[in-house]
């Protein structure tokens, strides 16, 4: 409990902290701007993006994660783990597969064209939100999954005994669940869409899709106005504490009660149901593998020609992604746990407070921090992994925390009254339970650690390219075909990782 | 006693292991230092000719640069910024971290000099096209607007090319500058955060132009022998990106970077310039320009802003794009 506090206190710290020292900075060179009109267009651009965004994400993913959990087919595992890769794609390469399909010269146009209807535009307010359910559907959808697979079975054959239609097995099983779950995951979007610019701006369609985080980068790089970037990276928290305070008060405890925890009901109503399910699959599976594909065909080609920095890159990028993928598993172990308590909501604050920072506000108050210490190029690598463990946190956090407030709720008079000290209670109660949101979380921890950018680019030195570096990299000089033969071994790597780690989880909870 | 001279002996071992090969720092762009930029060709060039030991610290683009000097002020180990273009160089000056280097001979199209910095590349901004899907270019923002062309352009607030644009049109248009934008505005697809993201848009078909060089031509000519693309020559000029390197006040190897400044201009290094920046050389190398630089447009009016102006100019006219783009 005191490691969970401890943890809680040091992640608030590096997160309001890397603000305050820009504040602190700023002060000592020159007088920060307050905000300015179009300060207050950006905010209402980036919280009506965020909103449409969450909403369309949380509500789509119920029929597609009620549908994948009801049926079985060929191909669903891969499909399930498919659903991290967007994660793991560099912005640039993402944008260009979406393009690929949804783009002036992209089948969906083509049709339309060849119906005789008017061209599809993908710029504007729709495709900002487009791009966000293509980023965001996925992990929405499995935090989901993972909601259904926590509703005890022994319910779901209660139900089915007492001849329940499906109508009324979803008011009373289902519902619930969704009331506890689509809360936490309509944030956990609304907090990540909070944070992006480069969606934003390059679908958006021009400067009246500008975000905060737009404003930040731009006070940070070319006005080096580092008390506005301070205040305007306040108030991207303060939005984020008020967002996830309210979703709090949303939220209820379920009331289900113990199971044996097993998988094995599957209720799958037949006819036209059956075939709505279907429908729902499909077109999850073509909205998110059709875009994928586009990127990692186009990296064919390159392959055979790929640049001799790339392996180098590749495992560096390995090397981070590993390791943050651990620090960021038990780091969101030991605050879900803690959170899981009643009346420790503060915990819960701070371990979702890493969404709402900005990167480069992050990036830039570890450099002024760390620079008198030590050489920026020697700290690349650790801060990286660092930065990567901290963003990724809220994600496992939002993953394991319902689980583990079942946990509690179910299993802790038990072991109390049993006398299981902690580390038993751990290893026989808790990891069993959590074991498939601790395997999906570790393994989109490493995907997210992966495909990100942030902050290296602060702190690279002379060869410390990680692979999204490297890529954006080949991008600027032009080989575009380099690029995308390095983003299809990002992704390829990425997903290794992530299936890896994702089946870990479903294996040690099956037994 | 024995300790002290065991330490002014360490002292002075140090002194002669740092004496052997002094270590000069040059913090530059990150695509300034991969395996097909110039900094390999850069790095080998110099280190044959100075008995040094040169290191390359790379942070984001040019404006990420200038912002890493800031952070860092007088503390900095950096000896040498390589990078920044003339819309940053006024501001960059005005931190007074930058020391006077001695001035270079430059065969720019127009008449460049900066107390504080040499030009070592430059180009002209121009509206790139696919020549085989549009055969006659517009040749002037006028006559863009007019057309129902589709463009892709770069934010100014966060790129270097995007910012060059914006005083494109205020240099050539002046006051009329709002006029033009607000014209421009139903031709323009989107606006990226970067270079990267509309070019590659552009390639992948989504525009029929795109902002970026009268030399990306070349690079497809030279390095992929494809000569569909092709940049229009615009009648009221065309603005220029002239990028400079500078000394930093606090070097402590203060000789060896204007030993470095005056190599970057050399034949040698100018030639390894060329076909890896794809920029012009600040000064032609007596080998002259490769094979295939000679289809590139050559525009005849060159416009560029001083440093204080364009320092001046930044904010309101990023204002007027902002206020144009916004209706």
């Amino acid at each position: 409990m005191k490691l969970a506090f401890g943890l809680a206190v040091a992640i608030a710290a590096l997160i309001l902290g890397s603000a305050a020292i820009l504040a602190w900075h700023a002060r000592a060179m020159a007088g920060g701007r307050l905000l300015a009109p179009a300060d207050f267009a950006a905010l209402r651009f980036t919280l009506l993006q965020a909103a449409l965004s969450a909403g369309f994400s949380a509500l789509l993913a119920v029929p597609v994660a009620r549908a994948l959990f009801r049926r079985r087919f060929w191909g669903q595992s891969a499909l399930i783990g498919l659903m991290a890769a967007p994660f793991a794609l560099p912005f640039v390469v993402a944008v260009l597969g979406l393009l690929t399909i949804f783009g002036r010269a992209g089948p969906v146009n083509m049709a339309l064209g060849a119906l005789g209807l008017p061209p599809f535009s993908i710029y504007g307010l729709h495709g900002v939100v487009m791009a966000n359910v293509f980023f965001n559907l996925p992990l929405a959808t499995r935090m989901l999954l993972h909601g259904w697979h926590a509703i005890p079975p022994e319910r779901f054959r209660l139900a089915q005994s007492l001849s329940m239609p499906p109508a009324a097995q979803f008011r009373h099983l289902e519902l619930p669940m969704l009331r506890v779950q689509l809360p936490g995951i309509a944030v956990t979007v609304f907090l990540i869409c909070l944070t992006s610019f480069a969606i934003s701006l390059t679908l958006g369609g021009g400067p009246k899709a500008s975000t905060l985080e737009l404003a930040i980068y731009q006070a940070l790089r070319f006005e080096f106005d580092l008390g506005r970037a301070a205040l305007l990276a306040t108030v991207q928290f303060s939005l984020c504490a008020i967002v996830t305070l309210g979703a709090l008060r949303l939220t209820l405890p379920d009331g289900f009660g113990t199971g044996l925890a097993r998988q094995s009901v599957l209720f799958a109503p037949k006819g036209w149901r059956r075939g709505l399910d279907v429908f729902w699959i499909a077109l999850a599976a073509l909205y998110l593998l059709a875009p994928l594909l586009a990127a990692l065909l186009r990296g064919l080609p390159g392959l055979a020609d790929l640049p001799n920095g790339l392996w180098p890159a590749l495992a560096r990028s390995l090397a981070v992604a590993l390791a943050s993928a651990l620090l960021t598993t038990v780091a969101a172990l030991i605050l879900a746990l803690a959170a899981a308590r009643p009346g420790r909501r503060w915990i819960e604050l701070s371990a979702m407070l890493p969404l709402s920072a900005s990167g480069l506000v992050l990036g830039t108050g570890l450099f002024l921090a760390l620079r008198p210490f030590a050489q920026p190029d020697d700290l690349a690598l650790p801060v990286t992994m660092l930065v990567n463990t901290l963003l990724a946190l809220p994600f496992v956090f939002r993953l394991l925390l319902p689980q583990a407030r079942q946990v509690q709720q179910n299993f802790d008079r038990l072991s109390e009254s049993l006398g299981l000290t902690p580390m038993i209670r751990l290893r026989y109660v808790t990891l069993p339970l959590l074991a498939r949101p601790l395997g999906y979380g570790a393994g989109l921890a490493a995907a997210l650690s992966m495909g990100d950018l942030g902050v290296i680019t602060l702190f690279a030195g002379q060869g410390g390219a990680t692979l999204p570096l490297l890529v954006q990299n080949l991008i600027g000089a032009y080989r575009m075909d380099q690029a995308a033969a390095a983003a299809l071994i990002l992704v390829l790597a990425s997903f290794s990782l992530f299936f890896l780690f994702d089946r870990w989880g479903a294996r040690h909870a099956d037994t | 006693m024995k300790t002290k001279l065991l330490a002014a002996g360490l002292v002075s071992i140090a002194t002669l292991a740092m004496g052997e090969t002094p270590v000069l720092t040059v913090l530059t762009y990150d695509s300034f230092t991969p395996e097909w930029g110039p900094g390999p060709l850069i790095e080998a060039g110099f280190e044959a000719t100075c008995a040094c030991d040169l290191q390359f610290v790379t942070g984001g683009d040019g404006a990420a640069v200038l912002a890493r000097v800031k952070l860092e002020g007088a503390q900095s180990d950096v000896d040498v910024v390589l990078g920044l273009d003339t819309t940053l160089t006024a501001n960059a000056a005005a931190t007074g971290l930058f020391a006077p280097v001695a001035p270079a001979e430059n065969t720019l199209p127009v008449a460049f000099s900066d107390p504080n910095f040499v030009a070592f590349d430059w180009g002209w901004f121009a509206m790139v096209y696919d020549n085989t899907k549009l055969q006659t270019p517009p040749n002037s923002f006028e006559e863009l607007a007019a057309s129902d062309l589709k463009i892709l352009i770069q934010d100014p607030r966060s790129s270097t090319p995007g910012l060059g644009l914006v005083m494109w049109i205020r240099a050539a248009y002046g006051e009329r500058a709002p006029e033009i934008w607000a014209a421009l505005a139903d031709n323009i697809v989107t606006v990226t955060p970067g270079w990267s993201e509309a070019y590659s848009m552009f390639l992948e078909g989504e525009a029929d132009m795109v902002l970026s060089y009268t030399t990306s031509p070349a690079y497809h000519l030279i390095a992929e022998s494809d000569a569909t693309k092709s940049a229009a020559l615009f009648s009221e000029g065309h603005y220029m990106q002239v990028e400079v390197a500078g000394k930093l006040a606090s070097t402590d190897q203060s000789d060896l970077a204007d030993q470095f400044l005056a190599y970057l201009t050399s034949d040698a290094a100018q030639a390894a310039m060329i076909t890896t920046n794809w920029m012009y050389p600040a000064k032609t190398p007596a080998s002259g320009l490769p094979a295939g630089f000679e289809t590139l447009i050559q525009p005849e009016t060159s416009l560029l802003l001083t440093a204080t102006e364009a320092e001046a100019a930044r904010g309101p006219a990023i204002e007027q794009w902002q206020t144009a783009l916004s209706k």
